[in-house]
């Protein structure tokens, strides 16, 4: 019976010409200037084909740099890319992806209203006039059946998760017939289970001669895992790589950053408080406006970090912008220090409580004003315990000097526009703003992404030592390892709600990682 | 039959109506639905309608061909969207000032133009008599639908059908929903939405055409009360699809007609404010779309006014 299945004509995938399984590339003394800046200086890394290469470095360390002159966004100022031993001759990135070079960027590329499919489609070099989805489908699920992994093909992108999109991005450029891949922190937005099953089918492709990897990448657990081989870059040189198996993550972690000695983590010392924030049963409508998120209760004590854990986008954002006062609740109270809260300005000075948002930037600053302002914002109007009405400049001046020295925020000046600043030193400033004085409650969201080693250290261990004075600190990370390293007690939100806690000193984080993808 | 059919005259009639209203809502609509798929706003199709109007007038009574007036509208508006879009794609240039300041000008450059034209009689575009199986007047006028509205109305099925299933429609609403993404697939998003707004403008302008030369049939300076601008609001209320842009555009069509309509059973009193029903119809089903909290679902997320 199964003969008349065979004997109807199967669809099959066949492979655009341009696919010659894995292809090998070699920067040959790459150099790249920017005027006076030196971005890139003679770096000479090698990708065998079939390979899983992990590119390291700090930010600003030119990895970034150094892909984009691969894919032919920049024209390397001196130096060669070969590919598969051949001058690459790379003139801009349609010429890279006709070469068979492709590339995963940290931020999603698919059109968030079409379908997977659609997205596949539009993304080929031979788009027909009028596309015939009956056939087009059909291909397509030929085509999903000999990968490793799949996704919904009908369904609108904005509706899949953050790990189905990066599947599909990983997918569309198989699709497309590449055959080295530059993955650019792609597990940044995946829990560990995603980011596992993502690069361990990554990893297989390579290992089929399917596909050479280039991955950018922050994290060692990955490099170990995943990687066969990798490279420092460290102020634009080529600092060191190898076989990933003989070295240790302390090794890369001291090619990286050189002669810097990264802040001491902070102890975390014995404490014990009263309730600072809390919350009772608190409810409102979320991005979309068709969800809930629903709060049935949280508090957090003085001196302690309650982290809670989550994949981007199951209310994290919104129970924020509750806290900050930007989004109304229909049910529910909150209470700092035992009176109500409705993030009016003149209760969070009362009450002491501060916000350090995501992307501090868009959601903290007002970028165009000078870094002094920025750092008044909270106090430009405080006259003790009044309000005034004219400003006092040299007050203001005279705080944000202290404040940038204290928190050794890098700026030309304190009259510089503060998106001059790099994201590290954005950081440091905005931080330094909300924990300058007495600090009840301080809330925080994905303090450290996108920041280097350094100033992730450095900020990790202000918010530890606000803690061991006796501030109450609510965390929201997408990052798992910097909630377990911080909080004392760690809470899971999925769909809009708490689902799961537990001691941060007790945590298992595939238990975690389950609660946080729904499936428990 | 004497024709007496009491207030059932009002629906007819604004049956009818809507028909023969909605066709300007649908083109600008229907042009509107394209160049916002592709991430801009053209507030100024309202100008653009009115020097259609002109345009279409004008070069019907010089040629003597009702036809050749709306092909003349429909270049007019397409000049008027290329220019839009051109100056859109400046950098730092806001696509709803430019916007204005088109409307403000094809309404100043038509009433320039057109003063000439406001006495001669311009030949008519053709209707079809769809009433034919009715003894009744009434029905007989009401059914009685202009060429345009027919061929809007399949314009209005073809574009979905582009949006869904052709190359094009695949990579306007890949423009309209991301500019990072279109670069990325080396589409080249000012060029898709200078195209894109020329064609929303070549279709206002055959709007236009409709007013002078069909209903209410001839040119002068106030032949528009707005239709472009709450052709732009409806496009929001049809949440971009242009099949919702056919029934939306009659129904705002009815709500235009509910004045007359009234007035022909002998209903005077509140005249002015039946007149004002498309408005306050804008002014109803934009605060219904509104949402204190979250995107509006289904618009592009290039547009302006949904960032």
């Amino acid at each position: 019976m199964n003969m008349a299945a065979m004997a109807e004509p199967a669809a099959t995938y066949t492979k655009p010409d341009s696919a010659k399984g894995a292809i090998g590339i070699e920067t040959v003394g790459m150099t790249m200037r920017f005027g006076s800046f030196t971005a890139l200086d003679n770096v000479s890394i090698q990708v065998k084909p079939g390979s899983f290469h992990a590119l390291l470095g700090e930010n600003g360390a030119g990895k970034s740099t150094l892909v984009k002159c691969i894919m032919g966004f920049y024209h390397a100022t001196s130096g060669n890319l070969l590919i598969d031993g051949f001058d690459g001759d790379v003139r801009d990135p349609r010429d890279a992806h006709a070469k068979g070079l492709g590339m995963v960027y940290q931020h999603f590329t698919l059109v968030p209203a079409l379908t997977a499919a659609e997205n596949l489609v539009i993304s080929r070099a031979d788009v027909p006039a009028v596309v015939n989805w009956d056939s087009e489908l059909k291909d397509l699920r030929a085509f999903m059946d000999a990968m490793p992994f799949r996704v919904p093909l009908t369904e609108p992108v904005h509706r899949l998760a953050a790990g189905e999109k990066q599947k599909l991005e990983i997918l569309k450029q198989l699709y497309l017939g590449r055959g080295f891949l530059i993955l650019d922190e792609p597990t940044s937005v995946l829990t560990p289970d995603e980011a596992d099953e993502v690069l361990g089918h990554v990893r297989k492709l390579c290992e089929a001669g399917e596909l050479s990897v280039l991955m950018i990448t922050h994290k060692f657990r990955e490099v170990t895992n995943y990687a066969d081989e990798f490279s420092v870059l460290r102020r634009g040189k080529h600092v060191g790589g190898g076989k990933v198996s003989e070295w240790g993550h302390s090794d890369m972690a001291a090619m990286m950053m050189g002669d810097a000695k990264p802040a001491e983590p902070a102890s975390r010392i014995e404490t014990s408080g009263a309730p600072v924030l809390e919350l009772e049963g608190v409810r409102a409508r979320d991005r979309s406006g068709l969800g809930e998120i629903s709060i049935a209760s949280l508090s957090v004590r003085s001196g302690e970090i309650v982290g809670i854990a989550g994949i981007s986008g199951n209310g994290q954002m919104e129970l924020m912008e509750i806290l900050t006062g930007q989004r109304p609740t229909s049910a529910g109270t909150i209470k700092v220090n035992g009176s109500p809260y409705h993030a009016t300005r003149a209760e969070s000075r009362r009450l002491k409580v501060r916000y350090l948002p995501e992307e501090p930037l868009h959601n903290a600053c007002a970028p165009r004003m000078t870094v002094a302002e920025n750092i008044a914002f909270r106090s430009f109007e405080a006259n003790g315990a009044d309000t005034r009405f004219w400003l006092a400049p040299g007050e203001m001046r005279r705080r944000a000097e202290h404040l940038v020295a204290d928190y050794k925020v890098k700026t030309t000046s304190i009259e510089s526009p503060i998106t001059a600043l790099s994201g590290g030193n954005v950081q440091r400033a905005v931080l330094a703003r909300e924990l300058d004085g007495e600090v009840d409650l301080l809330v925080i969201s994905n303090p450290c992404f996108g920041l280097d080693f350094t100033a992730v250290a450095e900020i990790r261990a202000r918010i530890m030592s606000a803690r061991n004075t006796g501030t109450a600190v609510l965390l929201m990370s997408e990052d798992l390892d910097e909630i377990l390293e911080l909080s004392d007690r760690v809470l899971v939100m999925s769909e809009g709600a708490l689902v799961y806690k537990c001691i941060a000193a007790q945590a298992d984080i595939p238990t975690i990682g389950q609660h946080m993808g729904g499936h428990a | 039959m004497n024709g007496d059919i009491g207030l059932w005259a009002v629906p007819i009639a604004m049956l009818g109506g809507a028909i023969r209203v909605s066709t300007p809502f649908l083109f600008v609509s229907l042009g509107e639905v394209i160049t916002e798929r592709s991430g801009r706003i053209n507030l100024g199709l309202e100008g653009t309608l009115v020097f259609g109007a002109m345009a279409g007038y004008a070069l019907a009574y010089m040629t003597g061909s009702a036809w050749i007036g709306v092909l003349a509208a429909a270049l007019a508006g397409a000049v008027f969207g290329l220019v839009h879009g051109l100056l859109c794609s400046l950098p730092k240039v806001n696509d709803i000032a430019i916007g204005i300041a088109l409307m403000l000008l094809g309404t100043g450059l038509a009433f320039f133009f057109g003063k000439p034209f406001i006495q001669p009689v311009a030949p008519d575009l053709p209707a079809i008599n769809l009433g034919w199986w009715s003894d009744l007047p009434q029905v007989q006028a009401a059914l009685r639908v202009n060429v345009l509205f027919i061929f809007g109305a399949v314009l209005a099925v073809g574009l979905a059908w582009m949006l869904k299933r052709t190359r094009i429609g695949l990579t306007l609403r890949v423009v309209g929903d991301s500019s990072d993404a279109a670069r990325a697939l080396g589409i080249q998003p000012a060029r898709v939405r200078i195209l894109a707004t020329a064609f929303g403008g070549a279709l206002a302008g055959i709007g236009g055409a409709y007013l002078s030369l069909f209903y209410p049939g001839s040119w002068n300076e106030g032949i528009s009360s707005g239709q472009g601008l709450i052709a732009v609001a409806l496009v929001i209320f049809a949440r971009w699809s242009p099949i919702n842009c056919f029934f939306a555009a009659l129904l705002f069509g009815a709500a235009g007609a509910l004045g007359p309509a009234l007035q022909s059973v002998g209903v005077t009193t509140g005249y002015y404010l039946f007149y004002a029903a498309p408005f306050v119809l804008t002014l109803a089903v934009l605060i219904l779309s509104s949402s204190k909290s979250g995107a509006l679902t289904g618009a592009p997320r290039e547009l302006s006014i949904t960032k």
